[in-house]
């Protein structure tokens, strides 16, 4: 138990705490033994009060510099979402270096790739398996001295010199704390609002990802701006799942919370959170697009197996909600009626349902990332959940518009956010303005160059502006599609559509200087599963189940119902269904979800030649190389669906 | 470091006119990881229920820690710190992972009946208690997501962890397990292998397991007992049992084959 006399020097702090490990030491005064964060371990959820959230910084950051962490050095973290990830965070910005986050499912070689390229000394690897993929890497990494590790589990036999545990780091803090005293303060006060925060490495749909360098200025206006449009109160509850690699989940643990002082909850482990969410009952929450899909689809697929008295209220005052969203969203009025209709819809299934997912104390929920099926939305406004766009790249801190609450448009993504400036270039692509642009690309002078070309952050979506002054995207630019007879439509779009059925869980529409649109689709493995099982059909394999007619012909009618909501042009004409899921770990997808198109594309160009052929049967012998060095070969005879689009 | 927790000495069962174990003898050291192969019918499952005390040998002993246990009762050999698990998973299917765990935590439970009857205070700080060592072992071997979940609902891997974990409840001294990895796919077996090893070196528990997979017992064994026919043919670290012509010869059928791992 500490007393307050290292934040005496707090005077200085007085003009404004400008950086994170400044607000750490306002809040650890203002809010003392209030709780700043939770986390659920061994089936009981701990607290961490500010001030224990600050001493565990100060002694981490202390420890890092007793073991020579110097001014601009780069620490690193991989791992779940966990207070060690923020305590080391803060503690490489207190010392005066920057963080790196690595998503925490990375191969070694992303792994290495980031942590060689960003020149980190410093490694934090939460357990034995990210400390071993550090150590299978490290004559690859010179420059690593340290690597720390926060969970001992299974890490006795490891004695390796430049191994050290989190609690070994902490004590040597206290030890120089008791040497120095004024020390932790005065790293903090030395630190200012335009030094380099974090490295963000940008999933990056093409190429090598780049590490976009972002300023406490960029991360802290940022979060004040978004606050004044989407106010966050002292107290609110937040649940953080998603990789604190990602500039959304640094935006809203580190940036808002510090800000704001909200309480940030740390799931038990990855499988268990949407039952953590239930508990908490978060009254913020800021998630992707496919956490979205997730839940509503994962709705739709309890429905279908619940009992026969649920899925009929369900299915009698769903649409009473859905009326009200459209109603709401057109800003129209609705009659008492409606109203006196959506009171029932609510004490009869919405209430129920919001409790079963946690959401009954929501208050502000949005999506971001990438674009978010309007269904979707449709989807959760209907339950009465006001779920906002949020539009922004990793290089302006990832936020520049957002839906305003009383004014949700499905096609738009909202007003730029104060402090934002948005302009559409010449060719139609979307430019960004203000102080939450980010400085540049760490060892990349020529794609910063390019990037921020007149001042302006170069987006690479194409979008415009409405009337009355929202945003729409369009789609990434270089991903717009025409097609022969000059049409041009996005993929995106379509694929969003297709998304939404429960059966699909990933699409891929092509159709770029082709005669008509086709569509590669993945099946859910568990959904499409679970409906083979109550029809009966036997399947051993994801490959043998996405190859079965009876498959096909219930991915036909889902397609069908999406070509019905397309211009004539759009609609799809064939489909396949894959016979493998597009994964992350084959760089199918990148680490937040996104296709990569073009190599997917290219993978896959036998089953592309076959969507563009003209036989409904079309035998594939083809062997698929992956990046790991492992390969899988494919023999299996691809059934190609044609659909009636006229 | 090489003390011997546990002595099968001359061993013999039988069921009726039919000999399960002929002299069967052998020692497991303490803290060691130890297993018991053999073909089909050798008296693997025999043996193992001859030490947890299913059955009484005719003849022979079985000494835990320097006791005779030949004559106690299973009950009597669990609470000296005896566990197992079953090759067909032995749970109670329907109720929660939690409550399975619960249940494994009886022998060291000590409010009965009347206690907790009188006053619930007892009981129910004894629960909490008791729920924290549960917690430690759900952590442990990283079930916290099925907790809740009835153990019928859950696929079998994950039921064979929830045995593994319900045996782990008991705080075993020694830990007998049958065929803990039999039914399952590559990675299951992978991730049961490393709790078994974590369970062995973090919690300093003796582990005698039956198993079919060479290449685990290779892997993770110490010391291999190889059975056939009752009788013990071989006895010795995994590369001794593997050259054993015996073994080779009861396993392939050949004698001059060097094929013996799989």
């Amino acid at each position: 138990m500490q007393s307050g006399n290292h934040l005496e020097p707090l005077a200085a702090l007085a003009k404004g705490p400008d950086t994170f490990p400044k607000l750490l030491a306002r809040n650890a005064v203002r809010f003392d033994g209030r709780t700043a964060l939770r986390e659920k371990k061994f089936g009981i959820w701990r607290p961490t009060s500010w001030r224990q959230y600050h001493d565990h910084v100060r002694d981490f950051s202390l420890g890092l510099v007793s073991l020579g962490m110097g001014r601009g050095e780069k620490l690193a973290i991989i791992g779940d979402n966990r207070p060690g990830w923020v305590y080391s965070e803060l503690a490489a910005q207190a010392a005066g270096g920057t963080s790196v986050g690595i998503y925490q499912d990375s191969n070694l070689n992303e792994v290495a790739y980031v942590i060689d390229h960003s020149e980190a000394a410093f490694v934090v690897a939460e357990d034995q398996e990210q400390v071993d993929k550090i150590l299978d890497m490290l004559q690859k990494l010179p420059n690593v001295r340290h690597i720390i590790y926060s969970d001992p589990r299974g890490m006795r036999n490891y004695k390796h010199p430049r191994l050290i545990s989190m609690k070994a780091v902490e004590e040597k803090g206290r030890e120089l704390a008791r040497l120095r005293p004024e020390l932790w303060m005065q790293n903090v006060e030395a630190g200012g609002a335009t030094d380099v925060a974090i490295i963000c490495y940008t999933s990056g749909a093409t190429g090598f990802p780049k590490g976009a360098m972002l300023t406490f200025q960029n991360l802290l206006t940022t979060a004040e701006n978004f606050n004044k449009v989407d106010p966050k109160l002292p107290g609110d509850e937040f649940v953080s799942f998603l990789p604190l690699a990602w500039i959304g989940e640094q935006m809203m643990c580190l940036a808002s919370a510090l800000t704001a002082g909200f309480i940030v909850n740390f799931p038990e482990e990855p499988e268990t959170v949407m039952e953590d969410i239930r508990e908490i009952g978060p009254n913020l929450i800021f998630a992707p697009p496919r956490v979205w899909e997730n839940i509503a689809s994962t709705v739709q697929v309890k429905i279908m197996s619940t009992s026969r008295f649920k899925r009929f209220m369900y299915n009698l005052l769903m649409p009473v909600g859905y009326r009200m969203a459209d109603l709401r969203l057109k800003q129209g009025r609705a009659s008492l009626g409606w109203k006196l209709a959506y009171q029932l819809a609510y004490w009869g299934l919405f209430r129920a349902l919001k409790d079963r997912l946690g959401l009954s104390r929501i208050r502000s929920a949005s999506t971001g990332g990438a674009a978010l099926g309007p269904e979707v939305f449709r989807f959760f406004n209907a339950l009465g959940i006001p779920l906002k766009q949020i539009y922004g790249q990793t290089e302006n801190s990832g936020i520049a518009c957002v839906h305003a609450v009383d004014d949700i448009q499905f096609h738009t993504v909202g007003r730029p956010i104060p402090g934002t400036e948005i302009r559409i270039s010449d060719r139609g692509e979307i430019l960004t303005r203000g102080s939450s642009v980010f400085v540049g690309y760490h060892k990349n002078e020529a794609a910063t160059r390019d990037t921020l070309a007149d001042g302006w952050l170069h987006s690479g979506d194409a979008g415009y502006l409405t009337e009355d002054g929202q945003l729409v995207v369009i789609d990434r630019h270089q991903d717009l599609m025409k097609l022969t007879d000059n049409t041009r439509f996005s993929p995106q779009l379509i694929e969003n559509r297709l998304k939404f059925s429960p059966y699909i869980k990933e699409a891929m529409v092509i159709g770029n200087s082709r005669p008509y649109v086709a569509a590669m689709l993945c099946i859910d493995r568990s959904v499409v599963g679970k409906w083979a099982e109550g029809q009966k059909i036997a399947f051993i394999s994801y490959s043998d189940l996405s190859a079965r007619g009876e498959v096909y012909d219930l991915l036909q009618k889902e397609v069908d119902k999406v070509n019905k909501t397309l211009p004539a042009v759009a609609k799809i004409r064939r489909f396949v269904l894959l016979y493998k899921e597009l994964d992350a770990d084959d760089e199918e997808l990148t680490r937040t979800r996104k296709v990569r198109r073009r190599l997917v594309e290219e993978r896959y160009r036998d089953v592309i030649a076959a969507l563009y052929g003209s036989s409904a049967q079309v035998p594939i012998e083809t062997v698929i190389g992956f990046p790991d060095g492992k390969s899988m070969q494919i023999k299996t005879t691809l059934l190609v669906r044609d659909l009636e689009t006229a | 470091m090489s003390a011997v927790q546990l002595e099968v000495k001359d061993v013999v069962l039988r069921f009726g006119g039919v000999t399960a174990l002929q002299d069967v003898s052998f020692e497991v050291e303490k803290s060691s990881v130890h297993a018991i192969i053999g073909p089909n019918g050798a008296g693997k499952t025999s043996m193992l229920n001859a030490i947890s005390g299913v059955y009484r040998p005719q003849k022979g002993r079985i000494i835990f820690e320097g006791q005779d246990i030949t004559h106690r009762s299973p009950y009597a050999r669990t609470s000296i710190g005896i566990a197992r698990t079953f090759q067909n998973i032995a749970l109670f299917k329907g109720m929660t992972v939690l409550d399975n765990l619960l249940i494994g935590r009886h022998t060291h439970q000590h409010s009965g009946i009347l206690k907790g009857g009188l006053y619930y205070g007892w009981g129910e700080k004894e629960e909490v208690a008791q729920r924290v060592v549960v917690e430690d072992i759900v952590d442990f071997l990283e079930i916290q997501h099925i907790r809740k979940k009835i153990v019928g609902t859950l696929a079998y891997g994950l039921q064979k962890r929830v045995e593994l974990a319900r045996a782990l409840a008991l705080e075993p001294k020694i830990l007998l397990l049958d065929e803990p990895m039999a039914g399952m796919n590559t990675d299951e077996k992978e991730d049961m292998a490393r709790f078994i090893i974590d369970t062995n070196e973090d919690r300093g528990t003796t582990v005698v397991m039956i198993e079919h997979d060479m290449a685990v017992v290779m892997g993770i064994c110490s010391r291999v007992v190889v059975l056939n026919f009752g009788l013990k043919i071989g006895d010795g670290t995994p590369e001794q049992v593997q050259r054993n012509p015996h073994v080779q010869k009861a396993y392939l059928g050949q004698e001059d084959s060097e094929a013996v791992e799989t």
